[in-house]
């Protein structure tokens, strides 16, 4: 490269459409201003994306962009790495687009561990359609279309993505710009399929979904910050932390019979450790970071390397030895 | 079917082993004979059918076969639901279809028997496996007698022969159990039938070494019955005679045989090539189009893609998102797939992306009958799509000709930048015929200009003459740009909602593909080029039938014509011209009428239909009844 680019070179000239206040912008902003730092050619990254709000990203990002068709951004971007396995390819989707319509499409990317990167911005809610309740709103939402509350039990995003063998599995937050950020980085240096879960305000549809997480004055008792290694405290005072009692997880104050040796110290490569965290539900914290992240090779890797193999034992194909190929006879 | 016009236009004379006089003299030569083998579906008939298919071709035969096969993979055995079916005309003649009615037909079981009875001639020969005809599989097939005794078959000439018996003593010494000797049965009755018919079984033996490589157990008791029936029929005093069906006079060159469906395959594979583009297929498994997936997986050194998606709507999505990054990119699958994959193909119509999207077609609606084809979806390949969007339709008319269409296809949809649809049919892609080896070296050359100059680039800045868009794929400094669904501003391709634009894109779009029409060959008339009483019209896999049966009236002295549509949008534009000149059209399609509606919309012409609807091509018979009609009181 010759000279090295910045947040400005990925900002496209089309006029942003989002509402104002939408948590979308936040996202693009970083989204933005972390690129530069990888190094990446523009040429070489591409951002693909279904249908909704989220997926207008590519629209605003001066790299190749794709805007698809609703839930199939996976699938799309799937065929796009396996034959070109040398592009940055980022997918950006959301809880409508990638857990209900494309929600076949998002588990099988993330088993066969395609070597992307998928945006799942979550707003509990269908923004693009005026309001109607999502796959992971809460059962009881009132929306345009469940007037006497849901009665539909949510996914959740996180125990989606392990239980469909995911080998990144992240939840950060539309306004923790710093932990977005850090979040995304660690996602796109991740080989192989970085599911992240962005929670993100509708200030239209849904505002204040993530209130608890969000605001400033109470969000630290609700945040679970998850940093590998370091012990699960979390509090205003930090003074709050997760320890084992039996089986189950239990929340305890430090000082009060509970030293610093008694916590979990968070664990990446734990699987069931990942599960317990994503199903934390209130009074527990509702844990942020970087709940699971192993290695297994790629799905395009994998591919490419049998393409590899069959070139190196039978040759490049040639078309007029093949079409031979068989019982042929010769007619004088 | 590559024969010199010479030898086209034989009056249509074919019977079967013992089917005159001269039926006991050795070497007695036949112009043409139909076999038809039936057994249980676990009999392997398919397999003994498309050996002796090969064995024939390499006699020198002109060929057609028409396998006929249930969609149960193993339904309960000896019953009527599993009989499955191989059906093969070979003649020292040009032969376009697998026969109306077979001279020989093959019945491993009593349900096989009842299954095909229907369609054996008198006189015909019937050749079963007696002890098959057990009370309990009589009880299975529904008889309450056994036909083999109870006179019930007397106008046929029946072979009785002990089968498994002979296949069991023949394998005596392998020590394999029953069911392992059972099971070369088949093997017995190719060799048996490949005496009777002069067949060499060199490329049998062949075809069994590589099979059974790596089981050498299986592959000497499958070789041994193949002998042991070869010989059976040469020492047993049951046929009085071989029979000889010589090579027909064939236009020369270096010839195999082929299905459509591997047609197809190889066809993709030489577009690839010819582009020097790598090729990926996104696909989910689906009867009667997996075998291109199962082919291509093969020829990963060329290199080939193949992505076993996790739906057909994957399969179509991932084929888009690799012609974005510039392969040659395909989705295949059957009717109800098309459907799913409806709303991707529209986005690739919109995004302007080469694709080409196979339909192997079978009877619908819904699972309908898998096995089995029909020609039911050409108005969904041709407005099957929401909003306007036009899609080139391509339809190959016999299994060697997919090769050429698949061919076609990618050719166009590299050139005009569009989705093309090519439709073929489980006809075409099980049945088989052999097929003169193109020299790629001579075929029309794929050229892929990728965009590399940023000076000036707009993602839908068009071809003036084309009216392409530039295939600008990712990896390429200074072009990044961005697609998608949404409408989109003319040149720049920036989102539009401007109506006037919106009008234009669509138009444009509109006008790119039936300028395609532009190079499309002149419609070439089978028969009277000035006009003449009756045209019939087809497209697709009828063409074998319809022109048999065209040329059984022209023999008659009946000015009845051909012209058979290969490319189905655009048509031809001398099409409307052509037809006429004719008093009359018809179009026999395998469907409740769509081609027809095509030519009365665009031209305003009254083409009579005729249709047929079971899953189960048109008989000759059947068309030049209808012919006859046609001419006779003209409708």
């Amino acid at each position: 490269m010759a000279t090295a680019l910045t947040r400005k070179d990925f900002v496209t000239d089309q006029e942003v459409r989002w509402c104002p206040g939408c948590g979308d912008y936040a996202i693009l902003a970083q989204v933005q201003k972390i690129m530069p730092e990888f190094g990446i050619p523009r040429e070489n990254i591409v951002f693909i994306s279904g249908i909704g709000c989220s997926s207008r990203f590519p629209y605003y990002m001066n790299t190749y962009g794709f805007h698809t068709i609703h839930g199939r951004a996976p699938a799309l971007a799937t065929g796009l790495k396996v034959s070109r396995p040398d592009l940055d390819v980022w997918v950006v989707t959301g809880d409508g687009d990638g857990l209900s319509i494309g929600g076949n499409h998002l588990i099988h990317a993330l088993r066969r561990n395609i070597d992307f990167n998928i945006l799942l911005f979550n707003n509990r809610i269908y923004g693009l359609t005026k309001g109607q309740y999502s796959p992971t709103s809460e059962v009881g939402k009132v929306t345009k279309s469940t007037p006497m509350g849901s009665v539909d039990y949510p996914f959740n995003p996180i125990t989606v993505a392990l239980g469909a063998s995911a080998t990144f599995v992240a939840r950060t937050i539309d306004v923790e710009q710093k932990h977005l950020g850090e979040t995304l980085k660690r996602a796109h240096a991740h080989r192989g399929a970085s599911f992240v879960e962005i929670l993100q305000n509708c200030n239209i549809f849904n505002d204040g979904a993530f209130n608890d997480l969000s605001d400033k004055a109470i969000k630290a008792d609700h945040q679970l910050v998850l940093e590998h290694g370091k012990p699960l405290i979390f509090g205003k005072n930090r003074d709050k932390g997760i320890r084992m009692n039996g089986q189950r997880a239990e929340v305890v104050t430090l000082g009060e019979g509970a030293t610093e040796k008694d916590l979990v110290v968070h664990d990446e490569t734990n699987l069931a450790l990942a599960f317990m965290l994503a199903n934390f539900e209130a009074p527990m914290p509702a844990p942020v970071g970087v709940f699971y992240a192993t290695s297994r090779p790629t799905f395009e890797a994998a591919m490419n390397a049998q393409l590899a193999e069959a070139k190196a034992k039978q040759g490049v194909g040639d078309i007029a030895t093949l079409l031979k190929r068989g019982d042929v006879w010769t007619v004088n | 079917m590559a024969l010199p016009p010479e030898a086209a236009g034989h009056a249509v004379e074919s019977s079967g082993l013992g089917g005159g006089s001269a039926a006991h003299k050795p070497g007695v030569r036949r112009d043409s004979v139909v076999i038809r083998f039936a057994g249980d579906s676990g009999d392997g008939m398919q397999l003994a059918g498309m050996q002796f298919t090969a064995e024939s071709a390499i006699a020198g035969n002109d060929i057609a076969t028409l396998p006929d096969f249930p969609a149960e993979i193993r339904a309960p055995a000896g019953t009527l639901a599993g009989v499955s079916g191989f059906q093969l005309n070979f003649s020292s003649r040009e032969v376009f279809t697998a026969g109306d009615e077979p001279n020989v037909l093959v019945a491993m079981n009593p349900a096989a028997l009842k299954a095909n009875l229907d369609d054996l001639p008198p006189n015909g020969v019937l050749i079963v496996d007696r002890e098959a005809f057990s009370e309990a599989n009589l009880k299975r097939a529904g008889y309450t007698s056994n036909p083999l005794t109870d006179h019930s078959l007397d106008k046929f000439q029946v072979f009785q022969i002990d089968v498994t018996k002979l296949t069991t003593l023949a394998l005596h010494s392998t020590g394999l159990n029953n069911r392992a000797v059972f099971r070369c049965r088949n093997l017995f009755v190719l060799g048996m039938l490949s005496w009777l018919y002069q067949r060499p079984i060199e490329s049998t033996q062949r075809w069994l070494e590589s099979r059974f490589k790596k089981t050498p157990e299986l592959l000497e008791a499958n070789l041994m019955a193949l002998k042991a029936g070869y010989n059976y029929g040469d020492t047993t005093e049951m046929f009085a005679s071989s029979y000889e069906v010589p090579a027909a006079k064939i236009v020369p060159g270096t010839y195999r045989n082929i299905t459509g469906n591997s047609a197809t395959a190889l066809g993709f594979v030489a577009a690839a090539a010819s582009a020097g583009r790598p090729l990926f297929l996104g696909s989910y498994p689906i009867t009667p189009a997996s075998d291109i997936l199962h082919e291509l997986a093969s020829y990963k050194n060329f290199p080939i893609y193949t992505f076993q998606a996790e739906d057909e709507i994957a399969g179509v999505a991932s084929a888009i998102g690799a012609a974005f990054g510039g392969a040659i990119a395909l989705t295949t699958t059957s009717g109800p797939g098309m459907n799913l994959k409806a709303e991707a193909v529209g986005l690739a119509v919109k995004t302007e992306l080469p694709l080409v999207i196979t339909d192997v077609q079978r009877a619908g609606p819904s699972t309908g009958m898998p096995t089995k084809p029909e020609q039911a979806d050409l108005l969904m390949a041709m407005y099957g799509r929401h909003g306007e969007s036009p899609i080139p339709v391509i339809a190959a008319s016999t299994p060697a000709d997919c090769f050429d269409c698949a061919y076609e296809a990618v050719r166009i949809a590299t050139k005009y930048m569009t989705p093309v649809i090519l439709l073929t049919d489980n006809q075409l892609a099980n049945g088989a015929e052999p097929w003169l080896l193109p020299d790629v070296t001579k075929m029309p050359k794929i050229t892929v200009e990728l965009a590399t100059d940023p000076n000036g680039f707009m993602p839908y800045k068009r071809d003036s003459e084309t009216l392409a868009r530039p295939w600008a794929v990712p990896g390429t400094p200074g072009l990044e740009h961005r697609i998608g669904g949404l409408s989109s501003e003319d040149v720049t391709g920036n989102v539009s909602y401007s109506p006037a634009n919106n009008e234009l894109m669509v138009r444009t779009r509109a006008r790119k593909i039936a300028g395609i029409a532009r190079e499309i060959p002149p419609t070439e008339i089978f028969g009277d080029a000035d006009g003449g009483d009756l045209v019939v019209l087809g497209w697709g896999s009828t063409y074998g039938s319809l022109r048999e049966a065209v040329k059984q009236m022209r023999a008659k002295g009946k000015s009845v014509s051909h012209i058979h549509v290969r490319y189905v949008n655009p048509l031809p534009s001398d099409l409307g011209d052509q037809l006429r000149k004719f008093k009359k059209v018809l179009v026999p399609e395998m469907n409740m009428g769509q081609l027809i509606k095509l030519i009365r919309a665009d031209y305003l012409i009254d083409a009579i239909g005729f249709n047929k609807i079971q899953g189960r091509p048109f008989k000759v018979s059947e068309l030049t009844n209808r012919m006859t009609r046609a001419l006779e009181d003209g409708k």
